[in-house]
């Protein structure tokens, strides 16, 4: 995970699936292999988008996230492959490329 | 002259329902060159205009991820309609602006049917139709599919398109910015010196979706020999724009069509969020139909409710139709030999063709209200929630949250079963649940299982038909787990997947759904059906003159030499493989065929077994039963579902081989421990 460096100070950079339901934060990057990260980044989750984990499945896997405007399911392993920071940061979002 | 116009859209925003409304019972349905994906083409008329519509899979982008995505990106991109009607969800514009976008970019004359708008303004969202238009430079048309309201806008502005756009729409350019503006000016420069990699798409959308590393154009540039060319500014430029950015080339560029896509939505849309505290009424069911504590139970429930009401509300349906195909038979036979026809033709047009019919029309009620109730949980929303909550359990077996309703029905019929296969989108998915469903234990094992265990087991019997169904499912997992890391290795499974909002599924569009898979069942499986009845019938039957199926017969000849092989498990003799091969044709046949050879009514059939079998060759033989091909009728729809005769046989080899495997297994194991 590391540590998010950028306009708001060092952040610490969390994975989707790390979050729990009800926690937001914005996407900073997608990781993973080339079919999944394009889907991923298609359907919307690209760097600077809002998000918030919506809900859990019974068994915790998968998980749901809420963004743009409607619901997204996601496998705990690729929600792996997405990378939030804290919402605090949103603001600076553009600044910060 | 005719036009022809793709229907494209994301899935979940009324597609379908705006298909019906254009082209209304003016459809067909085929099949996509080399694949089984369905095509599905409809006409409108208007003045002197003739419009061909083909209705592509629901896509979210042309970066396909699927097999159906990728039929839909591919005619999109390279058979280049003369104009693309892209369908947009009016209560959620943000989301199916961004296929739009990408279609812009193609150069396509498009027109934007706004849809679902009733669903918009009960979110309290207004659409500034004029400013969208004006921003994207397209005709944009409000529509309520489902109530079949501004089709007649929606046919108008696609002909005046069609007919008054002389030039192919190229002035479209997305703002990329300051940093991939210069890197695509310079791929642009460099791909207008060579010839088109991709007829009619713009040099500039090339070099964008070669950047963003669309596996199309990759492969155009591949085949043109550009790939070194292109790969070295990208190396070159590309890496100083990614550096400067802080994240790959991919991300920025899908990243600024959406910041494109966000601008465009801003601008055309106002929310009244007074409404807001309303809108989550699908978010309250939500709560409870997803929950850590009700989910799963509600799914089975949901399921199991489904299974029953299949199976109780068809099975009277397909007696009346059997028994109506008996008595045509037998009438037909009367009439027949009254004419004077020989006994051979009797009984060629009574057991083949007319048996043969009646055997594949008696799938149709158990097809039809099983896809009424799959087009009910997934127009309602439901079906995603049901994978949603059942995926960890799948996914464990390597296999798709969705792919329990299939293997759930399997134990009702296997047909009906293969072809609820279609729920899963990815062709991995698919295609595992499909080779596994066979170990399902379908209801017309369960006569075979009766009679054996009562006539062997006694006080056990239960037990012993319990478990055949576990090692049925023991079977189907191992299976699913081996074809997974094996055959399908490299193909991964994703999830990915859109909850969409609940809503009330309309009757029309079931009824349609329903109707549409079983015509299709009875019109592309009938044929196999009927030629393998016949071709069962006339081995019975030949040569001239023997007792249908006696050991004179074929078939009988057929038995004799298949027997010792069946020899290590403990049922060899010809009786046995006589059985299982009319078993072929519906597996409860099997109970039949031992009543006939051995000269015992089905009643007299318990006494008479134990003549041949021992209780441990008895159970060799129900795994053997349990386990090998399938029925006719479900090889049909396997091969329906997968349009592929190689798969067809690898599945009859391979079920078979299995349950030769199984049931000498259990023989030989049953000596070893004494039980023989």
């Amino acid at each position: 995970m590391g540590a998010f460096g950028g306009c708001c100070g060092t952040v610490t950079e969390k994975t989707l699936s790390s979050l729990a339901v009800g926690e937001g934060g914005v996407v900073s990057k997608i990781g993973g292999d080339g079919g999944l990260k394009r889907r991923i980044l298609e359907m919307g989750l690209v760097p600077g988008t809002e998000i918030r984990v919506e809900r859990k499945a019974p068994l915790n896997d998968p998980v749901s996230v809420w963004f743009r405007g409607y619901e997204l399911s996601l496998r705990v392993d690729e929600a792996n492959a997405v990378f939030v920071r804290p919402k605090g940061c949103a603001g600076c979002s553009g600044g910060c490329r | 002259m005719g036009y022809t116009v793709a229907l494209t859209g994301n899935p979940n925003t009324g597609k379908t329902s705006l298909f019906n409304a254009l082209t209304g019972s003016n459809q067909h349905v085929g099949n996509w060159p080399g694949v089984t994906v369905e095509r599905k083409e409809g006409r409108f008329r208007m003045g002197d205009g003739e419009v061909k519509v083909v209705d592509l899979p629901g896509i979210y982008s042309l970066g396909a991820a699927s097999l159906d995505e990728e039929i839909a990106a591919d005619f999109l991109l390279r058979s280049r309609p003369d104009l693309a009607i892209v369908v947009a969800d009016g209560s959620n514009l943000e989301r199916s602006l961004y296929l739009a976008v990408q279609m812009l970019e193609t150069g396509t004359p498009l027109v934007l049917a706004l849809n679902m708008m009733d669903a918009a303004a009960e979110k309290g969202i207004t659409i500034d139709v004029e400013k969208l238009s004006a921003l994207l430079g397209i005709p944009v048309v409000p529509t309520v599919a489902r109530r079949k309201e501004g089709i007649e806008d929606l046919k108008k502005r696609v002909l005046d398109e069609l007919k008054n756009r002389t030039a192919p729409l190229n002035s479209f350019a997305l703002p990329y910015g300051e940093r991939l503006g210069p890197l695509f000016d310079e791929m642009e420069a460099f791909l207008t010196t060579k010839p088109e990699l991709i007829p009619g798409l713009p040099a500039r959308t090339a070099a964008v979706k070669f950047t963003e590393g669309d596996s199309v154009v990759l492969a155009a540039a591949e085949s043109a020999g550009l790939l070194p060319a292109l790969e070295s500014i990208l190396s070159g430029s590309g890496a100083a724009v990614e550096s400067a950015l802080g994240y790959d080339l991919q991300t920025a560029v899908i990243e600024r069509r959406w910041g494109f896509v966000s601008g465009v939505t801003a601008e055309a849309v106002t929310r009244d969020l007074s409404l807001k505290t309303r809108l989550s009424l699908s978010d309250r069911i939500d709560r409870v139909v997803t929950s850590r504590t009700l989910g799963l139970p509600l799914f089975f429930l949901v399921t199991w409710a489904i299974f029953r009401l299949t199976y109780a509300l068809g099975d009277p349906l397909v007696e009346i139709f059997g028994g109506l195909f008996e008595s045509l038979g037998e009438r037909s036979a009367g009439f027949l030999a009254a004419a004077g026809l020989s006994d051979v033709m009797v009984s060629f047009i009574q057991d083949g063709l007319i048996g043969g019919v009646g055997s594949v029309v008696v799938f149709f009620p158990h097809i039809f209200i099983l896809f009424a109730f799959i087009a009910v949980l997934e127009d309602s929303g439901y079906m995603a929630r049901g994978a949603f909550v059942m995926d960890r359990v799948m996914h464990l077996m390597g296999l798709h949250g969705k792919s329990f309703i299939p293997m759930l029905m399997g134990f009702g019929c296997n047909v009906p079963s293969m072809m609820a296969t279609r729920i899963l989108e990815r062709p991995r998915d698919r295609m595992i649940t499909l080779l596994i469903l066979p170990f399902m234990s379908c209801s017309a094992r369960l006569p075979v299982f009766v009679l054996f265990s009562g006539a062997f087991f006694g006080p056990h019997a239960g037990t012993a038909v319990f478990s055949l169904y576990i090692l049925g499912i023991v079977v189907a997992v191992g299976a699913a787990k081996i074809l997974g890391s094996t055959l399908f290795k490299g193909e991964s499974s994703q999830l990915v997947m859109e909850l969409p909002p609940y809503h009330i599924p309309s009757a029309g569009m079931v009824f349609r759904h329903a109707w549409e898979r079983g015509f299709l069942f009875l019109q592309k499986a009938g044929t196999f059906i009927l030629l393998s009845v016949v071709a069962v019938w006339a081995l019975a039957s030949l040569p001239w003159g023997v007792e249908y199926g006696s050991e004179e017969s074929l078939v009988g000849s057929i038995g004799k030499v298949l027997a010792p092989l069946f020899q290590p498990a403990g049922f060899g003799f010809w009786q046995a493989a006589v059985a299982l091969f009319f078993g072929f044709l519906a597996k409860e046949v099997v109970v039949g065929t031992f009543g006939a050879l051995l000269g015992a009514g089905e009643a007299g059939l318990a006494a008479a077994l134990p003549t041949l079998f021992t209780p441990l060759s008895a159970y060799a033989f129900l795994v053997m039963t349990l386990l090998y091909v399938p029925c006719v009728a479900a090889v049909a729809a396997f091969k329906r579902e997968t349009g592929s005769w190689k798969w067809t046989f690898f599945m009859i080899a391979y079920t078979t081989l299995v349950g030769y495997g199984g049931a000498v297994l259990v023989y030989q194991g049953g000596r070893l421990l004494g039980l023989g």
